[in-house]
């Protein structure tokens, strides 16, 4: 159906073809068409000549600017190193108290470490650092292995349980699993544990005397006679009101049951010892304003 | 419809289908243990229920019609009704992903409905389920009546179809399963790579072979489309899924690339699959059912060959924007970015067009809701292009790579462009497929626009704000020198916009639900129309063609 018809519309023709119904107009490309593809086929031909470009057999364009995204972002990293550098020799040489004393480094450290924390201790300890089940909370002054600045160091450094050979080590035995204590008993040590930091407990006086035997037996080598815990070994206090776990019936039938043995990676070789001085500060600090 | 097939078209039905059946045993066999085994049995499932269907049809007898003097539509009608059904559960999936980077609670704990599990389900199922299939379908309807010629074949226009569902089967499952080969849109493992790959061959040769029985002089804008969308495809996925089996009873194999150049080969697939698979094919459409609707001719016929080929030329070089500030040598990302940026106007040009070819005819797109879904497929086609390409320049880039302003780009273009253009053709073929007067309600179609085009903007506006949030959210230093902000409060920042997005998303998904009961209504209930002119006819006065053997 070759007939070219006009559309009276638009005043265009059209091509002379139909199909099914359909056809088409043989209207101009718009001249704006032509010369936007114009202007963006010279920028790239600008660019193409500034900047690497096309391949060629062993080598490629390398372009007038002599750009080169790798010498770019080695200049850049290079530079933000430069800038780290200018504060961060402190953190590594002096002691924490001292450190306390510099303003100015104090400065960089608050505005730094919040995302350290974030990044690396807030998946497990919460973006309010008050811990969860099985991660301990740090601000509630009950510290495993001690909250000193360099206690807490050592612990970045090490870790818990983790792979690092130096690392702290801290395992409760499975007294039921392993057939140390029956089920009666481990209930009773449980009411004598939780009559110890005044929890309400429906235990008999024989059940609590009995527990205490159990605890006096098994227990106080890790756990301390005053059952306050042993930093060193990074035993709980039992005798407060804060449970790494949970301070119910059931939480604790399955600690001592099954034993415990919480995990903190290793920081030494994923964060450098700046950094780790900077979340000792700010851990130190979120600690102070909440015992406030 | 198997009484239709002639009894030795049905024999060969049963042959293949028996065939199919056979390598699923022997798949179930060789993959006992593995999720391949799994997927033997479906494919044996699958290919002995249609040898049963071709079986039963079998003593029935020889079909009385005269098959020249009409179309083969059954395939489409098919292919129609399976899309929309893939819609729904490729949305819904969708939703659910989206609700779950709200409230991961939402996995419920179990492996198969990880995330990472389910959103391949959702991609695949929207992309190859709902698209695929839609493609498919028009395909065959548009080749028809652009070419005035009847399909060349009976049985291959629904083993293109079947086995392109049995592909997205043995897809889906395979991710639930956790079988995958870690390329974006590329995820099914060896053997289902290789059945599309003969299942698109034959699609490829049914399309040429249609064409080449044409009763035009001309091929179509909508056919060159349809045709680059099957060749490059084709292309695209054997070189892409190149890849040795670790073993022949396993769902693993290892890639025949390695390193960055396996990257670049994944994103010249990944990029170019947008490219021919969701522009190339879509727009095939919207040059037959836009004009169709609107009763117009095309604006204009050299900015459809100006638009064509700068569409095929430009796009194939694009992929590696997605690579920008990687191992990728920087001159590849030079060509990238430059090409992207090149491709720009060519893709306006398409845009332009099928907006200029509703002057005229714009007081249909305010009464008519179908039309209104192409005029703003187009709208959103031109908004996502622009888009993209802006955000293939690398200093834009820097801020919008890897946050969700690129989930908000791909769904501009998913839900804005191909969904819109997908409903809207779906509303125009329905009642001339099933011969009926109209739809079964118009004034659903008008509620699926409006829900599908609030969706959409709520969606893509969620995406913006969290995307270019988090971006710049990354980037930020203290005066220090460190990072201001930890990665957990860039999630904590981005959680009202996944809120709004898993509303934007059901808004959208509640309109493909009301598309297909609407669908469904329009065949049950709706009155016969006999259409105007739809047979296939080499007479330029359009008389039905008499048969040469009769």
């Amino acid at each position: 159906m070759s007939v070219k018809e006009r559309d009276p519309l638009t005043g265009h023709e059209t091509t002379g073809h139909e199909w099914n119904g359909i056809t088409e107009l043989n209207t101009r490309v718009p001249r704006v068409i032509w010369w936007t593809i114009g202007i963006s086929h010279v920028w790239a031909l600008v660019y193409w000549v500034l900047m690497p470009a096309w391949p060629l057999v062993h080598t490629y364009t390398k372009g007038l600017l002599g750009y080169d995204q790798q010498l770019v972002v080695d200049d850049r990293v290079a530079k933000a190193y430069r800038q780290l550098e200018t504060w961060r020799a402190p953190l590594t040489e002096l002691p924490a108290h001292q450190i306390r004393e510099i303003p100015e480094i104090m400065a960089h450290v608050n505005a730094t470490a919040p995302a350290l924390f974030g990044d690396y201790c807030a998946a497990c300890h919460g973006t309010e650092a008050a811990g969860g089940p099985g991660f301990p909370s740090l601000v509630d002054d009950a510290w495993l292995w001690g909250g000193d600045a360099e206690t807490i160091m050592e612990t970045l450094r090490v870790g818990i349980n983790a792979p690092h050979p130096e690392s702290r080590i801290a395992q409760m035995l499975a007294f039921g699993a392993l057939d140390i204590l029956t089920r009666p008993q481990i209930r009773a040590v449980v009411d004598y544990v939780q009559s110890l930091s005044g929890l309400e407990t429906e235990a008999t006086p024989e059940v609590l005397a009995e527990g205490e035997t159990i605890f006096a037996e098994n227990c106080v080598s890790c756990h301390g006679e005053d059952a306050r815990g042993i930093r060193d070994l990074g035993a709980p206090d039992l005798t407060d009101d804060t449970w790494i776990y949970g301070g119910d019936d059931a939480t604790m039938f399955t600690t001592v049951n099954l034993g415990r043995q919480g995990w903190m990676p290793s920081f030494e070789t994923r964060l450098s010892a700046a950094q780790r001085m900077m979340l000792t500060l700010y851990l130190q600090d979120l600690d102070a304003e909440a015992g406030e | 419809m198997m009484t239709r097939l002639t009894v030795a078209e049905r024999q060969s039905a049963m042959f293949i289908s028996g065939l199919v059946a056979v390598a699923g045993f022997a798949m179930a066999v060789a993959g006992h243990g593995d999720p391949m085994g799994a997927h033997g049995w479906i494919t044996l499932l699958f290919a002995a229920t249609l040898f049963f269907l071709a079986g039963e049809a079998l003593y029935h007898d020889e079909p009385t019609e005269d098959r020249s003097a009409e179309y083969y539509d059954d395939p489409t009608k098919a292919g129609i009704l399976i899309s929309l059904a893939w819609a729904v559960i490729g949305m819904g999936m969708g939703v659910w992903v989206a609700a779950q980077l709200a409230w991961p609670d939402l996995r419920f704990d179990a492996a198969w409905s990880s995330f990472g599990r389910l959103r391949p389900v959702h991609t695949s199922g929207v992309i190859f389920g709902f698209g695929g299939n839609a493609l498919i379908a028009t395909s065959f309807h548009v080749m028809q009546r652009t070419s005035r010629a009847r399909l060349a074949g009976h049985v291959s226009p629904w083993f293109v179809l079947l086995g392109f569902n049995l592909f997205c089967i043995i897809a889906a499952s395979g991710y639930l399963m956790g079988v995958t080969q870690s390329k974006e849109y590329a995820e099914p493992e060896w053997y289902a790579d290789l059945w599309l790959v003969v299942v698109w061959v034959v699609y490829f040769v049914l399309y040429v072979r249609t064409l080449a029985r044409r009763n035009e002089p001309h091929i179509y804008v909508a056919n060159w489309y349809y045709m680059a969308f099957i060749l490059v495809v084709a292309i695209l996925h054997i070189v892409n899924n190149l890849a040795v089996p670790a073993s022949f009873g396993a769902a693993k194999s290892y890639s025949a690339f390695a390193g960055v150049q396996d990257a670049m080969t994944q994103w010249w697939y990944g990029h170019n699959a947008v490219a021919f698979f969701l522009t190339a094919g879509f727009l095939g459409m919207l040059y037959y059912y836009l004009p169709k609707r609107a009763e117009r001719p095309i604006y204009s016929y050299r900015l459809s060959i100006l638009s064509f080929w700068g569409i095929v030329f430009f796009y194939i070089w694009a992929g590696s924007h997605h690579l920008h500030y990687t191992a990728l040598p920087q001159w590849a990302q030079t060509l990238g970015m430059t090409f992207s940026v090149m491709l720009l106007v060519p893709s306006w040009a398409s845009a332009g067009n099928a907006l200029m070819t509703l002057n005229g005819a714009w007081d249909k797109v305010r009464t008519d809701a179908t039309l209104r879904f192409m005029m703003m497929a187009a709208v959103f086609y031109g908004l996502s292009t622009f888009e993209g390409s802006f955000m293939a320049v690398r200093a834009v880039n820097s801020l919008s790579h890897y946050t969700d302003w690129t989930v908000g780009h791909v769904h501009a273009g998913a839900m804005g462009w191909v969904a819109l253009i997908t409903f809207g053709s779906i509303y125009t073929v329905v009642p001339l497929l099933w011969r009926r007067e109209t739809m079964y309600s118009w004034k659903l179609v008008e509620w699926h626009f409006w829900l599908a085009l609030a969706g959409t903007v709520i969606y893509i506006f969620a995406m913006w704000n969290s995307g270019i949030t988090q971006g710049l959210m990354w980037r930020t230093y203290t005066e220090s020198g460190t990072l201001a902000y930890s990665f957990l409060e860039t999630m904590l920042a981005m959680y009202p916009y996944y809120v709004a997005r898993v509303i934007g998303g059901s808004l959208f998904l509640v309109g493909a639900i009301l598309a297909a009961f609407n669908v469904v209504m329009t065949i049950r209930n709706v009155g016969y129309r006999a259409p105007q002119i739809d047979y296939p006819t080499a007479s330029e006065a359009g008389e039905p063609a008499i048969p040469a053997a009769e």
